[in-house]
């Protein structure tokens, strides 16, 4: 029979304290079924395709290869954080303005690999960003633009950042 | 894709762990960063009755630190921690672990993936397993008769299979001493796959040879070459070693590895395309290992 | 009256109307479908590559809790899927494809039952509980094996495992053309069994919709109507009780334009139970149990004049169509595909085909991106490199002398090409690499010892299959025309349905550029509504690039006819004639004052509100429906590629150095759009050239049931890749545009096979099968008697 566990997580700044889960259940499944987040995708549930990244305690992680229970008490960022007011934040804007996506169901997935990725390293260049892109699959673009996409970003934060200080 | 039942127990603290699992029997199996295991169990390859998580065990295990002339990290350091500790932590001596670490799947798998896991785990092109055999790692493991300390040349035992008793945990590995003239690097045919071939080598080079304008080679007294992907546990090679050793050049080095291994055929490639990797990949890496 | 209205959205790369919901992660996929009391289906599969099945046991699966059902083909009445071609046996053996297996398997992954439960976790485990007993067969796993005298027989009613054999041309006197040839060249060439790989998966939710009397099936297909009308058939239901609705969707490229087993299967089920049932394919299934695609041998000779012109085609092509015929295109959509297309773009005198399709016990296989045109392409470009070496000529040269240069072009294959920029496309190609120094780089690698090459692929793609073109193939179900619909609605913008289905190529944007061009509309005023079977009266769907075409000619037309009643009607409100007045921004205006105007809104109100305000006679409301269909044969995109690559002696591996695409698909609508259709096309030519591919092993088991064996490439693999464009406008769509969407992956194999080739030169080697991989390099790289 399979266990029940009670978890708590706190998504996107949401505290969830009453997640009835099965120990077996993958953290994707969780903040898609569970807590109704349908922006992170399943694409291969063997950590490969990258479609269901997610940020874990600001750190990018595959969803699909960790179990709920083990991400107790921590703090998931999806993509539905970045435009929780319905306005695309920077990086969306520059993934469309490069027509980094098509189908655009890898997309959440390079999304929170950027941001994490950005978060840490905000000046990488273009063969660093590319390198950390190898790490999902996109069928439909062949990547440029989704470096293009990053490297833009990227730039624009730095110019940003420069100017406010 | 979804994994088979199983029963999923925290543990808070090493011991609790380890007397968590031997009261729990064969099923059972410690979770860390579950990069390979959770993959397995999804495929349901893998289906052990309890899980043993690990994670609260971080604070006390997740560290990267010197002590005299050896790095300490702690078995829940992630790949990304090694990969981004701060140079004046690991000093001059281990900056090819930090650097092997871009060879080690990618970004999202190195923040979850864990040293000891990697180890414990014991593929044969693991970076991990090629590093801790090249250095001379000590693997502290503590079981339910306390710890003992496994080198970690007899610590990988074959396909997958380890010197670990069931019921024991790896907490640290110890690398004894600075190798600065080491470097690791691989081929695969698609980035961040497992290498068809991996060679690591350290170098043991005379000081007062500079690097400029000397031989190939040259200065080099001795050193250790590993290799991953020709058998199935990371194999170091006496025979290239000895080339070494005896002031040969690099590529006779790596002659002399192609020559001494056996490699297997598989779909990534045939046992003569891996000693040809061989002998390109043994160069390379004495190459990158003498440039430090 | 006119309905001229200044250019303005098409040809701008306006913003994606997509995006914002998709990058925000409120996009709607098949899977982010939940409804109360949902159930979740898995197969039980096959696990022998050939056998009958001697039993079924679910008892053990039913015992699983949380396990709702589990049937078999005996406890569902379901019809075999069954698609054919108005051929002769002797050319075409049709095979049922029943929905669950009822006796045979044919393949290691056959659907044998459906397992229906709680929830995704639990249907697994009751799959697994299920037993099947098999008698097992030898399983037939190559076109060799298939063709071999005494192989077993994969279907009884196919001999010698043939599904298709036609010998579509044969020019009289073409053997006495080669035998005074000057000179004959030959390829032998085999491509990889490949994923057509959409990142997501394939998957249905069917629900029994009580209040309508319908089954509501949501799935990712590109084709809805044609879901519709197999579920119907093999439910026995009538059309309109069976409702398709397609939501956003992660991909197809070809995997998703023929009808798959599961989805009926879990239409059937829901029937059964009466309740919402979802299906949500698996990787490991989508890479050993989903349809495949591409594993075609060719044995081809070329006979050519002292000055390189070709004189005769001569070609033997076989594709491995595995366990079954696709709906509705057979497994006559690769052999037809190639022998129709093979000639391409040059002036082919004499031309001698013959095509078939043999069925083996591995997955089926389906259209995928470019169907079988990456192959001819790669086979006719190697013919002509081949010949250029033979002859000692530049092998861009060679090309030049062969090209087709006058339009439009009857070929010996009875195709006639409009017009192209073939010659054009391959001279800019060829300057930019020169002018980027690309050919003093490989003299210098040379020179060093290091190994350079650089390859050419020209080549057209016939987008827009018109209904005469599908007729042609002799398709018992006939695609073709397309339907769009368009009506606009009192705040005086228009929704726009059409049977075309996007999956990534931007229909919401550039179907709105199109309509909104032709009824001067802001784009925001536009909506496009794809992939509902009870919102447009028929439609083909998305696939072989026939969406701007055709769907975008059918939206043109329907907008212009709907600017035609808004015209009259604006004429009678502004009290003169039609003549007089003509479309501005948003409104009907007197040509002679613009300040005497109408707008849309004011006679959207007319038309729906005071209708009795109407010009006599006239019908109430504001819709328009056009239909285009292609008349002929088509309009042909073009492109040539250039690549540069470099070999590592050390490895093997074929580093990309740089890759030029000039292409040319008539009027861009969007040329960011058309840009992405190549780069990501390219991508999937590079992975079919050096990376992917499908095995088995010697029981016929898949080899590559994951993402490390089936090696996808990422973005360390796939170059960037600069794109020139030529603009052939196309002279009977409507707009002038051609379809973009398969270019890509056609050219690259062809560009990047010959670069590798060009670089081996000095070697005296040449390779001719893909995948490349590096260990054939590495040998090829090694000098004779030293051990690699």
């Amino acid at each position: 029979m399979s266990e029940k566990l009670l978890i708590s997580l706190t998504v996107n700044g949401t505290r969830h304290d009453d997640l009835v889960v099965e120990s077996r259940h993958t953290l994707v499944d969780v903040l898609r079924h569970q807590i109704g987040l349908t922006g992170t995708h399943v694409g291969c549930e063997h950590g490969v395709c990258g479609a269901c990244t997610v940020l874990l305690d600001g750190a990018p992680v595959r969803a699909c290869l960790i179990f709920a229970a083990q991400a107790e008490g921590r703090d998931v960022r999806t993509v539905e954080s970045l435009a929780p007011e319905g306005e695309m934040n920077d990086l969306q804007r520059a993934f469309s303005a490069h027509h980094g996506l098509q189908c655009g169901f890898c997309t959440p997935g390079f999304l929170m690999l950027a941001e994490g990725f950005l978060a840490e390293r905000p000046d990488p260049d273009r063969a660093e960003i590319r390198e950390v892109v190898a790490s999902n699959l996109c069928r439909c673009t062949g990547y440029q633009t989704i470096v293009d996409a990053i490297e833009s970003c990227a730039r624009e934060r730095r110019c940003g950042a420069g100017e406010t200080r | 894709m979804k994994p088979a039942s199983f029963t999923y127990h925290r543990a808070r603290d090493v011991t609790g762990a380890v007397g968590l699992l031997a009261e729990l029997g064969e099923d059972a199996k410690f979770i860390a960063g579950g990069q390979s295991l959770v993959a397995m169990m999804n495929f349901r390859l893998a289906r052990p009755a309890h899980l043993v998580d690990l994670t609260g065990l971080s604070r006390e295990l997740a560290y990267v630190r010197r002590a005299g002339d050896a790095l300490r990290i702690g078995a829940l350091a992630t790949h990304h921690e090694v990969e981004t500790a701060p140079a004046e932590r690991l000093g001059p001596g281990f900056g090819v672990l930090s650097e092997a670490m871009r060879w080690l799947g990618h970004l999202p798998i190195r923040t979850r993936g864990t040293i000891g896991g990697s180890l414990a785990h014991g593929d044969a092109t693991a970076e991990w397993c090629l590093l801790a055999v090249l250095l001379g790692a000590e693997i502290v493991v503590v079981g339910l008769d306390g710890r003992r300390v496994i080198p970690a040349e007899e610590f990988f035992h074959g396909f997958f299979s380890t010197a670990l008793d069931p019921a024991e945990l790896i907490v640290e590995v110890v690398f004894p001493r600075p190798a600065p003239h080491a470097a690791l690097t691989e081929f695969a045919e698609r980035s961040g796959d497992f290498a068809t071939v991996a060679a690591a080598v350290t170098l043991d080079v005379q000081r007062a040879t500079p690097c400029d304008g000397a031989p190939v080679g040259g200065g080099v007294r001795g050193g250790r070459v590993v290799l991953g992907g020709v058998a199935p546990a990371p194999l170091r090679i006496p025979e290239a070693e000895a080339v070494l050793a005896g002031g040969g050049t690099f590529a006779e080095c790596a002659e002399a590895a192609a020559s001494a291994i056996d490699p297997p055929s598989d779909a990534n490639g045939s046992a003569d395309y891996r000693r040809a990797l061989t002998r390109t990949l043994v160069v390379r890496a004495c190459e990158e290992a003498m440039a430090r | 009256m006119t309905s001229a209205v200044p250019k303005g959205w098409v040809g701008s790369s306006v913003a994606r109307r997509e995006d914002p919901r998709l990058l925000t992660g409120r996009g709607r996929f098949v899977d982010d479908i939940h409804l109360p009391g949902m159930l979740h289906a898995q197969f039980v599969r096959s696990t022998v590559a050939h056998g009958v099945v001697t039993g079924v046991d679910l008892s053990e699966t039913l015992r699983v809790p949380g396990v709702v059902a589990a049937y078999t083909a005996a406890d569902l009445e379901m019809g075999d899927i069954v698609a054919e071609l108005d051929r002769p046996l002797t050319e075409f053996v049709p095979t049922a494809m029943p929905v669950l297996a009822r006796d045979r398997v044919r393949y290691v992954g056959e659907p044998i039952a459906i397992v229906i439960a709680k929830d995704p976790y639990t249907v697994e485990d009751g799959i697994e509980a299920a037993k099947v007993t098999y008698e097992v067969r030898p399983p037939v796993l190559s076109d060799q094996q298939a063709l071999a005298q005494g192989a077993p027989l994969v279907h009884d009613e196919a001999t010698a495992n043939t599904l298709v054999d036609v010998s579509m041309f044969a020019t009289e006197g073409i053997d006495a053309v080669f035998a005074g040839a000057h000179q004959v060249v030959r390829v032998q060439t085999s491509t990889p069994r490949q994923n057509a790989l959409p990142l997501e998966t394939r998957g249905a939710v069917a629900e029994w919709d009580a209040r309508e009397e319908q089954l509501l099936v949501r799935t990712c297909t590109q084709t809805p109507h044609q879901v519709r009308t197999v579920m119907a058939g093999c439910l026995g239901l009538d059309e309109r009780t069976v409702r398709v609705v397609v939501p956003d969707m992660g991909g197809g490229f070809g995997q998703k334009c023929v009808v798959g087993r599961e989805e009926i299967a879990v239409g059937a089920a829901c029937l059964r139970l009466r309740r919402p049932v979802k299906w949500i394919e698996d990787r490991r299934d989508a890479l050993s149990a989903s349809f495949l695609a591409r594993e075609q041998r060719y044995d081809a000779r070329a006979a050519f004049d002292a000055e390189g012109r070709i004189l005769a085609l001569d070609a033997d092509v076989v594709c491995d169509m595995g366990a079954y015929s696709c709906y509705p295109f057979t497994a006559g959509i690769e052999p037809l595909m190639a022998s129709a297309e093979m000639p391409g773009v040059y002036r082919v005198p004499a031309y001698r085909v013959r095509g078939r399709a043999v069925t083996t016990n591995k997955a089926p296989t389906a259209p995928y991106r470019g169907v079988s045109r990456p192959q001819i392409v790669m086979v006719m470009e190697r013919l002509f490199e081949r010949a250029a070496r033979e002859l000692d000529m530049d092998p861009v040269e060679i090309r030049r002398r062969n090209l087709i240069t006058e339009f439009p072009y009857t070929g010996v294959n009875g195709v006639t090409y409009d017009p192209g920029s073939y010659l054009e496309s391959l001279d800019l190609c060829e300057k930019v690499l020169k002018e980027e120094g690309w050919y003093e780089r490989k003299d210098t690698a040379a020179a060093e010892g290091r190994f350079l090459g650089i390859g050419y692929s020209c080549f057209s793609e016939r987008t827009g299959y018109g209904t005469a073109a599908f007729a042609k193939r002799k398709m018992a179900v006939v695609p073709g025309f397309d339907i769009a619909e368009i009506r606009m609605d009192l705040s005086g913008g228009v929704t726009v349905t059409t049977g075309t289905m996007s999956h990534g190529q931007s229909h919401e944007t550039t179907l709105a550029q199109i309509a909104a061009d032709r009824l001067g509309l802001d784009l925001a005023q536009v909506k496009i509504h794809q992939g509902d079977t009870d919102r447009v009266t028929y439609g083909f769907g998305t696939f072989a690039s026939r969406s701007a075409t055709i769907g975008g000619s059918a939206v043109a037309r329907a907008a212009a006819k709907l600017a035609d009643r808004l015209l009259t009607l604006g004429a009678h409100l502004l009290d003169t004639t039609p003549d007089e007045v003509e479309l501005g921004p948003g409104r009907v205006r007197r040509c002679d004052d613009h300040d005497r105007s109408v707008s849309f809104a004011d006679l959207a109100d007319v038309a729906y509100l005071k209708a009795h305000l109407l010009p006599k006679g006239a019908d109430p409301g504001l819709t328009a429906t056009a239909t285009f269909d292609v008349q002929g044969d088509g309009t042909f995109s073009n492109a040539a590629h250039g690549v540069v690559v470099e070999l590592h002696p050390g490895t093997g591996q074929v580093e990309i150095l740089r890759y030029v695409c000039v292409e040319d698909c008539g009027v861009a609508i969007h040329p960011q759009v058309v840009e992405g259709q190549a780069r990501g096309g390219i991508a999937q030519g590079i992975a079919g050239a050096l990376f992917e591919q499908v095995t088995y092993d010697e029981q016929g088991e898949p080899s590559c049931a994951s993402f490390i064996d089936y090696k996808v490439p990422t973005a360390m693999e796939i170059p960037d890749i600069a794109i020139h464009h030529l603009e052939t406008p196309c002279a009977f769509t409507e707009g002038g545009a051609k379809g973009a969407g398969e270019g890509g992956t056609i050219g690259a194999p062809a560009a990047v096979l010959n670069s590798v080739n060009d670089a081996l030169r000095r070697t005296g080697v040449e390779l001719d099968d893909t995948p490349i991989r590096p260990a054939t390099v590495l040998l090829a790289l090694t000098p004779v008697g030293v051990p690699a």
